[in-house]
């Protein structure tokens, strides 16, 4: 039988990998946004488990909201890689360094 | 019934409504020769706005199910959002004209923004809040990369958007953690869930929530975005960074602890001390190397955090009252200290280097005078306003019980007046350089540096009467 703590167990390897994936990753912009995307639906299964387990709508919905967001942002985040891409040429993560903090 | 709650959010929706209009408008019509005009418009807007929801009364009124709160707290903070963005809006207009990047998306990603903040102190349940949150957070993304011919620029815009989404993520996970174990997205139905004790899952979530949103008012360890997005965006639009934003995600990160996790502080206080030591003490001792004065501004934006933190980890409501107090006078002494990084130029390009500012003294002895003024409240000299902004953190951290915190607060103060009294130090008795400022005589800034530095020295009468406000605002919200 699978419960609810096999749901959020899946969930939480995908968000750590997702994060991993942002912080170890040192190749390739676009694979950032992948990550990103990866911890944004690993919230999501947690929402749609929570909701179905506890009979409640209201995961779902904000769900639905999170999908919204994460489509505009995924958007907003390759416009910004494109004007990167036309001033640099690049899009390594070894490359965005002209400010070091 | 939805009619009286379209009521309660009619400000937003004509914000909204507003700016989807300007975009239209100037994309069917004039396009970027309407900018100017916009720029005008907007600020005028947000500044009648503000008049408005200022002078609104009627007590704690919810709309949607108590999806939006619209509290004398609330008001408090979109007051200062709107006046603070209006503000940089009028000073950018100017600078960004003569370097030809004043485009008309800018006022309308502004006022996008604005929104989102304005919904984000007025959210009564995660829902709302991340969608908030969101908003602003996606068109301070591309505000950040608005030169999308400049370099710096976009990469700033890059890594702000790469991290911001970071931080949502953390967020996210967060609000689901809590929606599981709270059983709702609800502020009153988690907070009535916490006061019976925090289960384990609850905590975590609670803990990723705050993660989230240290990531947007730049506290330890979540700052490493900030300096390089200070730098690498336009400095007009630092100046927005730097003022409404976090003033926005610090009043949201009060409501989200004493609305959904009041029943719970002494969870919370602890994490929230610690952010708050972390960033005075970064803030103060990282800024000393720095050169670049928008550099610096983001280490000093990151201690004056840590400052208003101490407030809200007192967990009173006197420190809610103090963290409202802070922010205010954090953000007018941001404006005026902004209106000047705006008029530092030298044959009509920007300089951002603090060793440019030689004897500046000699040449403009009444802005010099005002940047000192600015400067010495920015480091809490007495008997300037920021002084006092200070002794109210410090005092709502010792009656909280956080003595330590307090004391610390004060030895790191005295740490960061140092990178201030440099700025001031080669104002007055630097050397005089060959490649020192010139020009930078714009009316709109100088007017602004000079309110902002009298407001610093008139405001110690009786600080134009914030406190009393700030106490309604602390008090709708703790109880």
């Amino acid at each position: 039988m699978i419960g609810l703590e096999h749901y959020l167990t899946v969930a939480a390897v995908l968000f750590v990998i997702g994060i991993f994936g942002l912080f170890l990753n040192r190749k390739n912009v676009i694979i950032l946004l992948m990550s990103i995307e990866l911890m944004l639906l690993s919230v999501n299964i947690n929402m749609v488990a929570f909701s179905s387990f506890m009979g409640d709508l209201v995961g779902q919905v904000f769900t639905l909201f999170i999908l919204t967001v994460a489509a505009a942002e995924a958007a907003i985040g390759l416009a910004i890689l494109v004007c990167f891409f036309r001033n640099r040429g690049t899009i390594a993560v070894e490359d965005v360094n002209m400010m070091k903090g | 019934m939805i009619s009286s709650d379209f009521n309660v959010i009619l400000p937003e929706i004509l914000l909204a409504v507003f700016a989807m209009l300007a975009m239209l408008g100037a994309v069917y019509t004039g396009k970027d020769k309407l900018a100017p005009m916009l720029v005008w418009v907007t600020s005028a807007i947000f500044l009648a706005l503000a008049a408005w929801i200022g002078t609104r009364q009627g007590g704690d009124v919810t709309a949607f199910s108590g999806m939006f709160i619209d509290d004398a707290f609330a008001r408090f903070a979109k007051v200062t959002i709107l006046v603070s963005a209006a503000a940089v809006l009028l000073m950018s207009e100017g600078y960004m004209e003569r370097r030809g990047i004043l485009r008309f998306e800018y006022p309308v990603l502004v006022s996008l923004a604005a929104v989102g903040m304005m919904m984000m102190v007025s959210a009564g349940d995660l829902m709302a809040l991340y969608m908030g949150l969101e908003l602003q957070s996606l068109a301070l993304y591309v505000v950040a990369s608005l030169r999308r011919d400049n370099a710096k620029s976009t990469e700033s815009g890059l890594k702000y958007f790469v991290l911001g989404s970071l931080s949502s993520g953390l967020l996210l996970y967060g609000a689901s953690l809590t929606y599981g174990f709270a059983g709702t997205t609800h502020f009153e139905g988690i907070v009535a869930v916490a006061s019976e004790g925090v289960s384990l899952g609850l905590l975590f979530g609670l803990v990723l929530l705050i993660s989230g949103l240290a990531f947007k008012i730049s506290a330890v360890p979540f700052h490493m975005w900030t300096p390089d997005v200070y730098e690498g965006a336009p400095t007009p639009v630092t100046a927005f960074f730097a003022t409404a934003p976090k003033m926005a995600a610090m009043a949201l990160f009060a409501r989200v602890m004493h609305d959904a996790f009041g029943g719970a502080v002494g969870d919370w206080s602890q994490v929230v001390a610690l952010l708050s030591l972390l960033s005075m003490f970064l803030g103060s001792i990282a800024a000393i190397g720095q050169t670049n004065i928008k550099r610096l501004m983001a280490y000093s934006s990151i201690a004056h955090m840590g400052y208003a933190l101490m407030g809200l980890a007192s967990g009173t409501q006197f420190g809610v009252q103090a963290l409202l107090v802070y922010m205010a006078i954090y953000v007018t002494m941001n404006v005026g200290t902004f209106a000047f990084i705006l008029s530092m130029e030298r044959d009509g390009e920007p300089v951002t280097d603090i060793r440019s500012l030689g004897m500046y003294s000699k040449r403009e002895p009444g802005k010099a005078l005002a940047v000192l003024v600015l400067m010495f409240s920015l480091a809490g000299v007495p008997p300037l306003v920021g002084f006092f902004g200070k002794l109210y953190v410090l005092r709502a951290a010792y009656e909280g019980g956080l003595a330590w915190l307090a004391i610390a607060g004060v030895v790191a103060s005295v740490i960061g007046a140092y990178y201030y009294l440099r700025i001031v130090y080669y104002m007055y008795f630097g050397e005089d350089r060959e490649d020192a400022l010139d020009g930078g005589r714009s009316p709109v800034l100088s007017g602004f540096l000079m309110a902002s530095a009298l407001i610093m020295v008139l405001g110690v009468v009786n600080l134009f009467g914030i406190e009393s406000a700030a106490e309604a605002a602390a008090a709708t919200l703790v109880n």
